[in-house]
């Protein structure tokens, strides 16, 4: 196999992982933020989270690596159930500033509780052994775990796709991101659907922290350092949008992938550059309602 | 009988005069407006040995101030002002380490036009977004700039910086010293400037056309005004202010790292301004000092407490004190005088 093609390969390979991972983390922003306007700056907080209480479940009661993934999601998502009913809910017809504002402080907050419980150094996870190797293809080796994450991406996006598309909930909150007014005049209890949407955004996005922890290791600035990310695939794949932010997580992975084996002191410029880009000619992303 | 005398013309002349009188009545320079130049005078005399402390205050004064300008008065919600602190930043750093620019007070005004320049550039494309969108322009206009500063570190020092650059004393009489009193009044004087222009811009039409524009966007629209010429040039002059805050921060440390293009610079920068009240000059004075001198205190303490501290301040600033600490303080003397006329 010619070289350019293995090095064609790779980047899709590990771009594909690196978008399933900001997929299942971004999603449930961008719905929340579809059906409320709410601007969630305490998304990487709530992943953030999720990696630590996989961290202390697999490392403190020696839990195994996936069914922690799976309490850490349902922890997550009910605690933030917690903060939608008692916070969120008094901003929703705030400015923009308010919202920041408020989601920036619960960063913060968040941010100190884990350097003061767990230290500012970062953490590994033990992954099982099916997960450690890698899996030979003939021409390249893959590492297993990159694999894994992209298996359980695909599962996801057929799951929500299936629950978005096909499901009474699923047609309620895409009435509901299409107009909000009419969508409650006709009965539909959005207000409700809000908390169930942002609960299984906020455990998403704490399964994407677990599934993190491999790629990048976890300490509390995660929070803050990969906020920005998430907020881009959002705002690149437009508000509400499923189809939009799977595509956006799509380009923005491979595409910051090849910046980085291509022009590796690059570092994150391809990614931004794209973004500004997108967003010059479609304000409201790919998906987006103007 | 001329147009002009009829009762309503009449009527309408009295209402213009009336207007503008109580728009004079508004600009005058207040008695209690010389309180902030006075403690920071008297700082120099109290606290001798901490003014390099002080001029980083005044530093971030003049930073919020900038922001206070387009947030404040324009209601433009940015995330990336700090790439116009770093732009004057290294182009002072730059202007010092690689041509050997080193007189101060023309490194300020480069500082100020490179700013104000890509303040302009940017503006013009960014500004006609609004939400969302803006949020994300902003920010990864920011992050790209850092991100290409350290693309060519060879040229920028990357995230190691410039560090030890030296500057000409001021005007070629006063030299910096260590304890750093001439930076302070030097940062004191740049800020006291920066401060009646940008008061003047304030009380001008121009700066009533830009509190329109935050209160009603549509409606200034409606009555004519070129709203994103006006939010272009509010822009470009709240990056060339920047610039010079941070070219006064290159100056005053001797060193510029990337780490002045940071998200978390920008964030604070917002904290600090929200804190102490957007849309009334004074916050960013309150605000930068107040938070500068916690963090100076708390942080040496603790640094995760204090991490926590300012984001439950930020919580419970945006549940129940929306208007920051100026605000606050208006409210109480609002209830006090109101207790007193119940009393008396």
């Amino acid at each position: 196999m010619p070289h350019f093609a293995i090095i064609a390969v790779s980047i899709l390979f590990d771009g594909l992982a690196y978008a399933m991972f900001l997929f299942i983390t971004s999603v449930g922003l961008s719905v929340t933020m579809g059906l409320m306007g709410f601007v969630n700056l305490a998304h990487g907080a709530f992943a953030m989270a999720g990696g630590y209480v996989v961290v202390t479940l697999t490392r403190n009661f020696g839990i195994g690596f996936i069914p922690s993934l799976a309490i850490a999601a349902v922890v997550v998502g009910a605690v933030s159930v917690v903060f939608e009913r008692g916070l969120y809910r008094r901003l929703y017809k705030a400015t923009d500033l308010e919202q920041v504002l408020l989601t920036i402080g619960l960063a913060f907050m968040a941010i100190a509780t884990a350097t003061y419980f767990y230290g500012p150094i970062p953490k590994s996870v033990p992954l099982p052994l099916w997960l450690q190797g890698d899996i030979n293809l003939g021409f390249r080796s893959f590492p297993s775990y990159r694999a894994f994450l992209i298996a359980v991406g695909a599962v996801l996006i057929s799951v929500l796709w299936y629950a978005f598309e096909r499901t009474n909930i699923g047609a309620k909150i895409r009435a509901a991101v299409d107009n909000r007014r009419m969508a409650e005049s006709v009965g539909i209890n959005v207000d409700l659907l809000f908390t169930l949407t942002f609960a299984v955004g906020s455990g998403l996005a704490a399964l994407g922290g677990g599934l993190a922890i491999q790629l990048f290791g976890l300490s509390p600035n995660f929070a803050v350092l990969y906020l920005v990310l998430f907020l881009v695939v959002v705002a690149v794949g437009g508000l509400g949008s499923l189809k939009g932010t799977l595509l956006a997580a799509l380009v923005l992975g491979v595409f910051d992938t090849a910046g980085k084996y291509l022009l590796a002191d690059a570092g994150g410029f391809f990614i931004y550059a794209v973004t500004v880009v997108v967003l010059l000619i479609k304000p409201a992303g790919f998906y987006g309602r103007e | 009988m001329a147009v002009s005398d009829t009762p309503a013309t009449i009527d309408r002349t009295q209402a213009r005069e009336r207007a503008a009188e109580f728009l004079q009545r508004r600009h005058r320079f207040q008695p209690a407006e010389a309180l902030p130049w006075l403690i920071a005078i008297a700082a120099y005399f109290i606290f001798p040995d901490r003014m390099t402390f002080g001029s980083q205050v005044l530093i971030m004064i003049m930073f919020a101030l900038s922001l206070d300008l387009i947030l404040g008065y324009a209601g433009i919600v940015t995330l990336g002002h700090a790439a116009f602190f770093g732009i004057g930043a290294y182009t002072v750093g730059l202007g010092a380490a690689r041509l050997g620019w080193t007189e101060p007070i023309s490194g300020l005004f480069a500082a100020a036009i490179v700013s104000a320049f890509v303040g302009f550039i940017t503006g013009w494309f960014l500004l006609r977004y609004r939400g969302l969108t803006l949020l994300m322009l902003t920010l990864a206009t920011a992050i790209m700039l850092q991100e290409a500063g350290n693309l060519r570190s060879d040229f920028t020092g990357g995230y190691d910086g410039l560090p030890g650059l030296a500057f000409q004393p001021l005007l070629g009489l006063f030299d910096y010293d260590l304890y750093g009193r001439a930076n302070y009044i030097y940062a004191l004087l740049a800020l006291a400037v920066v401060f009646y222009f940008v008061r003047r811009i304030v009380y001008s039409p121009f700066g009533q056309a830009l509190t329109g524009i935050r209160e009603n966007v549509r409606r200034m629209h409606a009555v004519g005004s070129p709203v994103h010429r006006r939010l272009v040039t509010v822009y470009t002059i709240a990056a060339g202010i920047a610039g010079i805050a941070g070219g006064l921060f290159t100056q005053t440390n001797a060193y510029v790292t990337l780490t002045v293009f940071d998200f978390n610079y920008s964030a604070t920068v917002m904290v600090m301004l929200i804190l102490g009240g957007t849309g009334r000059l004074y916050g960013a004075f309150l605000g930068a000092t107040v938070y500068m001198v916690l963090e100076d205190k708390l942080s040496k303490l603790s640094p995760t407490f204090w991490q926590f501290g300012i984001g439950l301040l930020l919580v419970l600033a945006v549940l129940f004190a929306r208007r920051g600490l100026l605000g606050l303080l208006e409210d109480a003397s609002k209830y006090w005088s109101k207790n007193k006329k119940v009393k008396p």
